[in-house]
């Protein structure tokens, strides 16, 4: 493959259709700025911030864009409120779709035939070999990304964070949270 | 098309394997074939649902043995064969042996930069009414297109919700044959787990996709 990809690149670079600074940027953007941080902050504010909580929902893309973090592959965003009784989880069967201005790129498993093929049809077997056991009565909505629309989850806040900061809060998202794969981090494994 | 990416519902791909502490890229070729694509596809030769539609042209049986970035690597080929960015023999020769096509336009890095922070919204004003509206019941249509659809299987002749109303967006089915961006209505519509994978399937799921006016008929 790396053969391959060297071809490819000096034809386009050769011929000049793609500029070798564009590329540099690319890869410096997608593997060294933008990742799950960025979630993580936009679910931390709105855990402390009950309008920005409701702009979040009713707007998500203008509400990310206010912190910095619309862009490139989050121009439509729906905002899925994860509560006791409803859990969100997220996937693109076709492919790969994702928030990227948010969560950066993609992990393989968000990619791989097992999570694509069975997230539809078996959410809670697959929530299960990630770890997270739901109470049976708790309803479980798949989003299938199949259009320009990404999605970002926000969990449920964890208990005992009465009072804490922003920044300590966005400490305990991870991730997997944020897809619904996963739970945010609870107080006792994060060191204050 | 009903090709291997649509795979939603499949069986026997095992358990997902998450790999712990996983790096951004793989391997040094990923970040650029990555980069690569990105670029190529923001110079306007090719649009993301063309993109979208080679790489699941790739037959099935070598989809599903290519790795995530190597079916990138066979649909960039792929691409710029097709839409005349290069051709076969100077893809095997692996340097420009011609002079370049003047369809495309370099992407810059401000370009790319610009991409980046404001993203390719892909709404667009309405050409009429909307059809359906939240609470509506709909049936997903039994349609099976060659060429590239948004509408996965597992949903086709299944009945739905219409849970919100998202606007008009580029027709993806149009786009990736370069038909332009043949604006519709898209809405979310919400399955009940049962109406999709039966009566011994969990009573307390349910599938959300987003849906265009086409893929949708009234009941």
């Amino acid at each position: 493959m790396q053969l391959r990809v060297r071809a490819l690149e000096t034809i386009l670079t050769e011929k000049g259709y793609v500029d070798p600074a564009a590329l540099d940027l690319l890869i410096e953007t997608y593997e060294k700025k933008i990742g799950p941080r960025n979630g993580a902050r936009v679910v931390a504010k709105a855990w402390v911030d009950p309008l920005y909580r409701r702009w979040l929902f009713e707007d998500g893309a203008a509400a990310v864009g206010s912190l910095g973090y619309g862009g490139n592959k989050s121009e439509h965003l729906i905002a899925l409120e994860n509560t006791p009784a409803v859990h969100n989880i997220v996937v693109c069967t076709l492919c790969s779709c994702y928030p990227w201005s948010l969560l950066g790129l993609p992990p393989l498993w968000y990619k791989s035939a097992p999570y694509r093929s069975r997230a539809v049809a078996d959410p809670r077997g697959v929530l299960l070999e990630f770890g997270v056991d739901l109470p049976k009565n708790v309803e479980i909505c798949v989003w299938d990304s199949t259009s320009e629309i990404r999605y970002l989850v926000v969990p449920m806040r964890p208990a005992a964070t009465d009072g804490w900061r922003e920044e300590c809060l966005a400490d305990l998202v991870t991730r997997e949270s944020m897809i619904g794969t996963g739970l945010p981090k609870q107080v006792d494994e994060v060191a204050r | 098309m009903n090709g291997a990416a649509d795979m939603g519902g499949m069986h026997g791909f095992g358990p997902v394997q998450v790999e712990p502490n996983e790096a951004v890229f793989h391997a040094d070729w990923e970040r650029r074939i990555f980069a690569l694509n990105n670029a190529a596809g923001a110079s306007g030769a090719w649009t993301l649902d063309a993109f979208r539609q080679t790489r699941e042209s790739i037959p099935p049986p070598e989809y599903l043995s290519l790795s995530y970035y190597a079916l990138w690597v066979v649909s960039l080929e792929n691409l710029m064969i097709e839409h005349g960015l290069a051709t076969a023999e100077e893809i095997a020769a692996g340097r420009s042996l011609g002079p370049a096509n003047p369809v495309a336009t370099k992407a810059s890095a401000a370009a790319i930069a610009r991409m980046i922070a404001r993203g390719t919204p892909y709404d667009r004003p309405p050409p009429g009414l909307a059809k359906f509206k939240t609470g509506d019941r709909v049936r997903a249509k039994n349609m099976h297109p060659k060429t590239h659809t948004r509408l996965p299987r597992y949903v086709r002749g299944h009945v739905g919700v219409i849970a919100r109303v998202d606007g008009c967006h580029v027709f993806p089915d149009s786009n990736a044959i370069g038909r332009g961006d043949d604006p519709h209505w898209l809405y979310t519509v919400r399955f009940d787990g049962r109406e999709l994978w039966g009566e011994n399937s969990d009573p307390t799921a349910s599938v959300s996709l987003a849906a265009w006016e086409p893929y949708l008929e009234p009941l």
